[in-house]
């Protein structure tokens, strides 16, 4: 068995080395560099294109949406983003027209070269601006997306309750900074486009491709190289440099390389989506949640592209894990005129898990309740009903994992002992510690995955070696790892026997995006049943005896694959997803199972506040988690210290700057993400409570770590210095405006 | 950069001799990766921030994106393709991928030639001394628990090789 084993993961040696190649470490005959020429305003019209300089500009391919051979659209889930602007821009940097040329020098002069004359538009920068139509920017109305999610009836609550407490909490946007910048390379000829690159959702780029270039699908071909980090970041971008790349190649005849530097991918990209969320709140007079009414609010930026989608997450996460007989929340992603905001690991659900987690901490105060106590009057258990009318299914033990992470930080002699250290006026470092309890939804939210109808295959060679085929990118959260592992041990077999195939249109079946933490649990399972499959192929077909002796099995697989093969041809097991009989989800109404099963965790931090320059810093932290069952140990602890320290990154360093829209610290200098001195001690615990639809009974883990860390250390801050805290990050002059104003 | 007159610039990388006909304000980065095809280096930031092009310049820890070619002359490079047949070290190569210290791999090459340069000063750090060496070097993935991990147990190991 290698599953629970810290088995060596398959693509370390290559990255440990060096010899892992990434899209920039591609090189191509005749290849040429790519450059996009992009809108100085925020909204506009295109009046006027000159090219100046006395440049070689016959030498220099252009291209524009006019080259396109298909609409000028990147296609998503709407069909509202250009590819290039023709005649409006809608956002700081949206691309206008492409460069190439094989001297990358001389094409970086030539991009300053042109001038584009744009006639600004008034536009719109704000979450209000947008929602009072200031300006209407987008549509009719600036909505890109809006529904209500309601459980019971709110109304009637108001009156009775023995208190109402209401709040407003706001988020920022956040980069995801993968160190690997987007890029891609492109290459076009009458037999179709091929295209290779850095992302996470192959068959993403390869449905953008067959829309803008009007070619079926067997004409477009997209391979994804080694990745180095997506978080999102890479989920959906990745379509419009493949789209650009593809074009200037089309139009130059040669193959062309994009590759962002670092400024534009952080201008140009996504990140995550600004929020704001209002909450009133009823309580009983025994403390119990009586009803809820939560406006959630995102900033989805100048086109709708995966904002719709964000919002659903957010919002349905945004009663957290409470249970409330009466809820309704209200949710509308906003139009303002900045680049698309998009995917980022969690995906809406740290933004309105932030926002509950600190209110819940806030009610407790004025209910004159621990936090703890408050919280365990409401945690949700089996036979609840959530917000959406889901009935869980399973146990969430959140009184264990709460009492877990609490004794595990020291939690309640710290605040006792902190409590009296912060009431001396002399002590300038004030110390606290605070937590968060949350989860999260593993796999698409509602019927995502039954329309995916994800497909994964498993295949054989007659030496007894299996190949993995699948869609779902290594994108360094271990993908490759655990696939090995979970058919190796379907199949009985040792781990290095398995293969798996890097991600090829032409090759693997489209087993969905890499995206929403469905990697191992829904794909992972999809591996496990066609690892099976292919055995049962072997035993039905009489190669392999059904009762094998185990030690020498593997030599009695080879044999069987190569006699199989010999008699029968080309050994492969498919599998595709059926969704397990209990989901049932309306799409229309937001009803019903938003998710197969959720993750849990109770995530806890001890800070250090400086009274003096009104820095935050975290002095420990612990993240206690109930994932199911974990596949490899280090793999998932690493996920989970990894996404913590983004979290405190979310939490406390990392501010997006914007000035009419444009991003104006856009390079690594000026945004602040954590350091190896900045990060504390972090004690990862994981219980297990088996699904029974996820391999092994898995749950998938990635993303839940990004929803709980900022709204832990924020209640640690707001304790230590007595301060109501609203608003992330938490930089020094935020700290110091919210207390000067207590 | 392209109105300047190109220069030769000679210099070792990875023990090979080379030379360069290029600008004065080509970067190091650019002469290891396009011209060498050392692609082991790579670009995270372009300025110097994030550490995922570190070299060893005449034994010094660099950001090859911050190095003029005219500075090179007569250097000794070492990149991350350099290091692998120093067999001392295969085993923080070893501990890197066993403890969890790679994820998505493009800082990884950078952290390694970091980590050499901090060994080579001082084979038994500290885990402050450990945060501190690495601290130029950024890596968005594992929240460098794992990296500590993978670098305090290859110290205990290569020690004992020594």
């Amino acid at each position: 068995m290698t599953v629970k084993r810290p088995v060596i993961r398959k693509d370390g040696k290559d990255k440990v080395t060096g010899r892992a190649q990434y899209v920039d470490d591609l090189c191509f005959p005749n290849m040429i560099y790519g450059v996009s020429v992009r809108s100085s305003v925020a909204r506009g019209k295109i009046q006027k294109i000159t090219y100046e300089g006395d440049l070689p500009w016959k030498d220099i391919t252009v291209a524009t949406s006019h080259d396109l051979p298909g609409p000028n659209v990147v296609a998503h889930i709407l069909q509202d983003q250009q590819c290039l602007a023709t005649e409006n821009v809608q956002h700081p940097d949206e691309a206008i027209l492409l460069l190439a040329h094989p001297d990358r020098q001389l094409l970086e002069e030539a991009r300053r070269k042109v001038r584009v004359e744009i006639d600004p538009l008034p536009s719109i920068h704000s979450i209000e601006d947008s929602l009072n139509q200031k300006t209407v920017i987008w549509g009719k109305d600036n909505i890109l997306k809006s529904f209500v999610i309601e459980k019971g009836n709110i109304a009637p609550l108001w009156n009775e309750a023995a208190l109402v407490v209401q709040g407003e909490y706001r988020t920022g946007a956040q980069e995801q900074l993968y160190i690997e910048p987007n890029g891609m390379i492109a290459s076009v000829s009458p037999a179709g486009i091929t295209v290779w690159g850095s992302m996470q959702c192959p068959y993403y780029v390869h449905h953008a491709l067959m829309v803008a270039f009007n070619l079926p699908k067997e004409k477009v071909r997209v391979i994804q190289t080694e990745t180095g980090g997506g978080f999102g970041g890479k989920e959906d971008y990745p379509s419009m440099i493949a789209c650009h790349a593809a074009l200037l190649s089309l139009k130059s005849g040669k193959p062309v390389k994009i590759i962002y530097d670092r400024a534009e991918d952080m201008a140009c990209t996504t990140k995550r989506h600004p929020s704001i969320t209002r909450h009133k709140t009823a309580l009983s007079k025994d403390g119990k949640l009586l009803a809820m009414d939560i406006e959630f609010l995102l900033d989805g930026g100048a086109y709708a592209t995966m904002s719709p989608v964000v919002l659903s997450r957010g919002a349905i996460h945004a009663a957290g894990a409470y249970n409330c007989p009466n809820i309704r929340i209200t949710a509308k992603a906003l139009a303002t005129n900045t680049a698309p905001y998009g995917a980022f690991r969690g995906f809406g659900a740290p933004q309105s898990l932030f926002a509950l987690e600190m209110h819940m901490d806030r009610i407790a105060l004025q209910a004159g309740l621990t936090p703890e106590e408050f919280r365990a009057r409401n945690f949700l258990q089996e036979g609840h009903v959530t917000a959406t009318g889901q009935t869980l299914r399973e146990n969430p033990d959140l009184p264990g994992l709460m009492g877990t992470a609490l004794n595990a930080l020291g939690y309640h002699a710290k605040r006792a002992n902190y409590a009296d250290h912060n009431r001396n006026p002399n002590s300038r470092i004030k110390k606290g510690v605070g937590f968060s309890v949350f989860l999260h939804g593993a796999g698409f939210t509602g019927s995502g995955e039954k329309n995916l109808a994800s497909v994964v295959a498993v295949e054989a060679t007659p030496f007894g070696r299996v190949r993995v085929l699948a869609s779902s990118t290594e994108i360094g959260q271990g993908a490759r790892t655990v696939f090995a592992q979970l058919a190796a041990d379907a199949l009985g077999i040792d781990y290095d026997q398995v293969d798996v195939a890097q991600p090829d249109t032409h090759i693997v079946p489209n087993s969905g995006p890499t995206v929403a933490s469905r990697t191992t649990m829904i794909v992972g399972k999809l591996v496990e049943t066609a690892a099976i499959g292919l055995k049962e192929i072997l035993i039905q077909s009489g190669h392999l005896k059904s009762e094998c002796s185990t030690e020498d099995f593997s030599d009695q697989f080879r044999n069987a694959c190569a006699s199989y093969i010999k008699a029968a041809g080309p050994l492969k097991s498919f599998a595709q997803y059926q969704q397990p009989g209990h989901i049932q989800w309306d799409d229309t109404k937001y009803q019903g199972d938003a998710y197969g099963t959720f993750t849990w965790a109770v995530y806890a931090a001890e800070v250090s506040v400086d009274l003096t320059t009104y820095e935050a810093r975290v002095d420990n932290f612990v993240a206690a988690q109930e994932v199911g069952k974990v596949i490899h140990p280090v793999l998932a602890a690493g996920q989970i210290e990894g996404g913590v320290t983004q979290g405190i990154g979310y939490a406390l360093y990392e501010e997006v700057r914007l000035e009419n829209g444009r991003m104006i610290n856009n390079r690594m200098t000026n945004y602040i993400v954590p350091t190896a001195q900045d990060v504390p001690p972090i004690q990862v615990i994981f219980a297990e409570n088996p699904y029974a639809h996820g391999p092994h009974g898995a749950k998938g883990i990635g993303e839940l770590p990004l929803d709980g860390v900022a709204p832990a250390i924020l209640n640690a801050v707001a304790f230590a210095t007595g301060t109501t805290l609203t608003e992330i990050p938490l930089l020094p002059e935020t700290l110091m405006r919210a207390m000067s104003n207590e | 950069m392209s109105n300047s007159a190109k220069i030769t610039i000679s210099c070792r990388i990875n023990q090979r001799p080379c030379s360069f006909e290029t600008y004065p304000m080509t970067r190091l980065i650019d002469l290891i990766r396009d011209d060498e095809h050392f692609t082991g280096t790579k670009e995270g930031c372009g300025e110097g921030e994030c550490g995922a092009c570190s070299v060893l310049m005449n034994g010094e820890l660099v950001n090859s994106c911050l190095v003029p070619a005219v500075q090179v002359n007569g250097a000794d490079i070492i990149t991350i393709e350099g290091i692998i047949r120093e067999n001392k070290f295969s085993a923080l190569q070893e501990a890197f991928v066993d403890f969890g210290g790679v994820q998505c791999g493009i800082c990884t090459p950078g952290m390694v030639m970091a980590t050499v340069y901090l060994l080579g000063k001082n084979p038994n750090p500290t885990e402050a001394e450990i945060r501190e060496a690495i601290a130029g070097n950024i890596c968005r993935c594992t929240g460098y628990t794992k990296i500590f991990e993978a670098i305090q147990h290859a110290c205990g190991k290569l020690g004992a090789l020594q």
